[in-house]
């Protein structure tokens, strides 16, 4: 009796999982191999981005100096006017008298280009800091001029014929004989760091851009940051549910997905066209980052304050906390970690955005180091477009250098986002 | 250890006894007819805290409470008990107005608080719910500290502003929810870190910090160990001299062991109002006699 019935019997359930078990098996294999492959191609692309631009970009951290015996002739420099030396005529001679052979106005002034035009400039913040060296014979190290820089880094191969290369046979002839008499040394690149753009290599940095790109970035976050939250816990929390705020929410989360240059055409049109606000000035890209980060801000402000247990706004409200005080008193809180990871990520998107700043102007060629918002100022990735698009080759190297400036902020911003979630991450 | 086995003796010992007595009265008395809706029992008491009169409640189409009339008494507990879905915490909510948190929630009918109409046009709900006191299934503490949980609700209202008065009333709200020995030395510490019972008293404590005058508690129990059940059980028994209290509770012993009074509702309407004796032992209505004999729930 028993033994028929387990013959007829249907297979049992166990038995057909066991069956089919090899196969999913094998498709669980097969996918984590396609997500690790996939990781695997993700990694290779990010570590050949990095590899490009810290390869090429390292060398702008490092300026070619040369040393310059000059004397800083009186009748050249007049102790009483020190504004107005012949500083440049100092360091021409010097060059002169390292190199007496050299004759005729062309070869000269390929002699005189070995240096940088601000060597000039450097000699006389030298000379107003110690007036007393006037009469001296003094040695100075000077920067090199961005060609000789280039070469001296090993980016000019002296092989290929001479007309082909920016660097001439007697320019080479003239550093050899700086690097055999040790007169020659790459240092630190300070002026990088701490100088407006300039039209010389040498002498640009990008202290300018990034001042720009503080100032554009705190009107932002001074304007988006408020603006945004409010309007979050304002839909979030007390908006009646009717189709006009259904149009409004639709708005905003298309608005999130709107072009940025579209905010660029918008700002020129209505802030500077209309309201007259100075062109290039860091406020108005400020106001201009302002409307394309405020979508990002009040939707994950929003996300932010959904994900707050409703029971801890009822507790507030079961005590007889009015809606404003339950808001601020413990779902804002609670939610502030998933606000400021919003808003930072959003900052971090302003700071690299540059479409949208080209289209108010805030592309042109500023030498000063902005000194407020009404300034006009370019930002760090505007800088990097100019840099990438001009022609001589030590500004290759400057646009890497400064991708790779850009890119440090980003991290850090982001490194600031994760901590202060990590900082404000309560359990209940 | 000791609580343990006992709260479960008496969770055993009152079932069958109470269903063994029902099926004598059964037989016995005649029943209201299951397919009558009208409330059976006395829905009026003299002198009441809060009456309700024709109370219906919307949720969207759906029709949630339908016509209720019920008066809650001074000082006493009034369990409401019945399958899920029928309206109870519906009805709990509109003591307090929690209604009007919920969009699609309409509430028509009166309730007098001492003779005022709370769903009138000049009643504010901050100190309705101030005075009406609620405690949630879910022990929801503030994640902040102990002491701070219990001093939101007094701080807000302007109750006490001196250090020591606000000191004061933690003690006192701890000591009276039966906490304090607990949590004397951890005022400061999280009062999302205690255990579910505790952090259940602790709500309770911060709902008597505000001095109300009626406490409505949903389920408070239910997600509760027995030990922690019993100890708030003995706190409502307490509380209940000083307090009306409105339980929701799906627990039938818990209805027989601390409430004066029990409603039985099934779906939307009150079927049957009652001494929770009467209401246990000879019920009116066939609906509530199923229901607490285990026929239907
Ligand atoms: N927020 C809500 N929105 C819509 N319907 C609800 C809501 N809350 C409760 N209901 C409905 O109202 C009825 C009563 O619910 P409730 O009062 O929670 O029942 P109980 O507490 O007795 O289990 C149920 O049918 C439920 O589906
Ligand atoms: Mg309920």
């Amino acid at each position: 009796m028993n033994n028929q019935q387990a013959d007829t019997a249907p297979r049992r359930a166990i038995d057909v999982i066991n069956a089919g078990m090899d196969r999913r098996k094998r498709s669980e294999k097969r996918f984590q191999l396609l997500g690790k492959l996939s990781i695997a191609l993700a990694i290779g692309f990010l570590a050949m981005l990095l590899g490009s631009i810290v390869s090429k970009g390292y060398g702008a951290f490092q300026q070619t100096y040369v040393k310059l015996d000059v004397h800083l002739d009186a009748a050249k420099i007049d102790a009483e006017n020190l504004n107005k030396g012949n500083y440049s005529g100092v360091i021409k001679e010097g060059l002169r008298n390292m190199f007496p052979d050299v004759s005729g106005r062309r070869e000269k002034r390929k002699l005189y280009s070995l240096v940088s035009q601000s060597a000039a400039y450097q000699l006389q913040a030298k000379v107003i800091e110690e007036p007393g060296l006037i009469g001296q014979a003094i040695s100075i190290w000077v920067p090199a001029d961005d060609e000789v820089d280039v070469f001296f880094k090993g980016h000019i191969n002296r092989d290929i014929a001479e007309e082909d290369r920016r660097i001439k046979d007697n320019q080479i002839r003239w550093i050899d004989h700086f690097i055999e008499q040790n007169r020659i040394e790459k240092r630190f690149n300070t002026t990088f760091f701490n100088a407006g753009d300039s039209r010389n290599p040498e002498s640009a940095g990008i202290w300018g851009a990034v001042v720009g790109s503080f100032y554009t970035l705190l009107v932002t976050l001074l304007l988006s940051f408020p603006v945004g939250v409010a309007s979050a816990i304002y839909l979030e929390e007390f908006a009646p549910k009717n189709k006009f705020i259904d149009f409004i929410e639709v708005n905003i989360n298309n608005l999130a997905a709107v072009p940025s240059i579209i905010f660029g055409l918008l700002g020129l049109a209505i802030f500077i066209n209309f309201f007259g606000l100075p062109r290039s000035a860091s406020f108005v890209g400020g106001l201009v980052l302002t409307l394309m980060t405020l979508p990002t801000i009040i939707i994950s402000s929003r996300a932010a304050l959904k994900s707050v247990p409703p029971s801890i706004k009822q507790a507030a409200l079961g005590v007889g906390a009015s809606p404003m005080q339950a808001i601020f008193y413990h779902v804002l809180p609670l939610a502030m970690p998933g606000i400021l990871t919003g808003t930072i990520l959003g900052m971090a998107q302003a700071l690299g955005e540059s479409a949208p700043l080209l289209m108010i102007g805030m592309v042109a060629f500023i030498v000063d180091i902005p000194a407020g918002i009404f300034d006009p100022s370019t930002v760090l990735p505007v800088q990097i477009f100019l840099w990438a698009d001009s022609p001589e080759r030590a500004f290759l190297e400057r646009t890497s250098g400064a991708i790779m400036v850009l890119l440090g902020f980003l991290v850090l911003m982001n490194m600031v986002a994760v901590i202060l979630r990590k900082q404000f991450e309560r359990r209940w | 250890m000791n609580v343990e086995q006992e709260t479960g003796q008496k969770e055993m010992e009152l079932n069958p006894a109470q269903t063994k007595e029902a099926m004598d009265l059964q037989s016995k008395t005649p029943k209201v007819d299951r397919e009558n809706r009208e409330t059976v029992g006395d829905v009026r008491v003299d002198d009441p805290r809060m009456r309700c009169t024709d109370i219906n409640v919307h949720y969207g189409d759906k029709h949630a409470i339908k016509g209720l009339n019920l008066d809650v008494g001074k000082k006493e507990i009034l369990s409401m008990i019945g399958p899920s879905g029928c309206g109870k915490s519906t009805f709990l909510r509109c003591l307090n107005r929690m209604n009007d948190t919920i969009d699609s929630c309409r509430v028509t009918g009166t309730i007098e608080m001492d003779g005022v109409d709370i769903n009138g046009k000049s009643i504010d709900v901050v100190p309705l719910r101030a005075s009406v006191g609620m405690v949630f299934q879910k022990p929801n503490p503030f994640p902040k500290s102990i002491r701070e949980n219990i001093l939101f609700g007094p701080r807000i209202h302007g109750l006490a502003t001196d250090k020591d008065d606000l000191e004061e009333i933690v003690v006192n709200s701890l000591k009276k929810a039966g906490l304090w020995d607990e949590v004397k030395d951890r005022l400061d510490q999280p009062g999302t870190g205690l255990s579910g019972g505790q952090q259940q008293r602790l709500c309770i404590a911060r709902t008597i910090a505000v001095e109300p005058e009626i406490i409505l508690m949903d389920e408070p129990c239910s997600a509760l160990d027995p030990i922690s059940t019993a100890a708030i059980e003995e706190l409502m028994l307490e509380l209940s001299e000083s307090y009306s209290i409105c339980i929701v509770t799906h627990s039938m012993q818990q209805a027989a062991r601390v409430s004066n009074r029990t409603a039985y509702f099934h779906l939307g309407d009150l079927i049957e109002v009652g001494t929770t004796d009467q209401v246990f032992n000879a019920p009116l209505h066939q609906l509530t006699e199923d229901y607490i004999t285990g026929r239907f729930g």
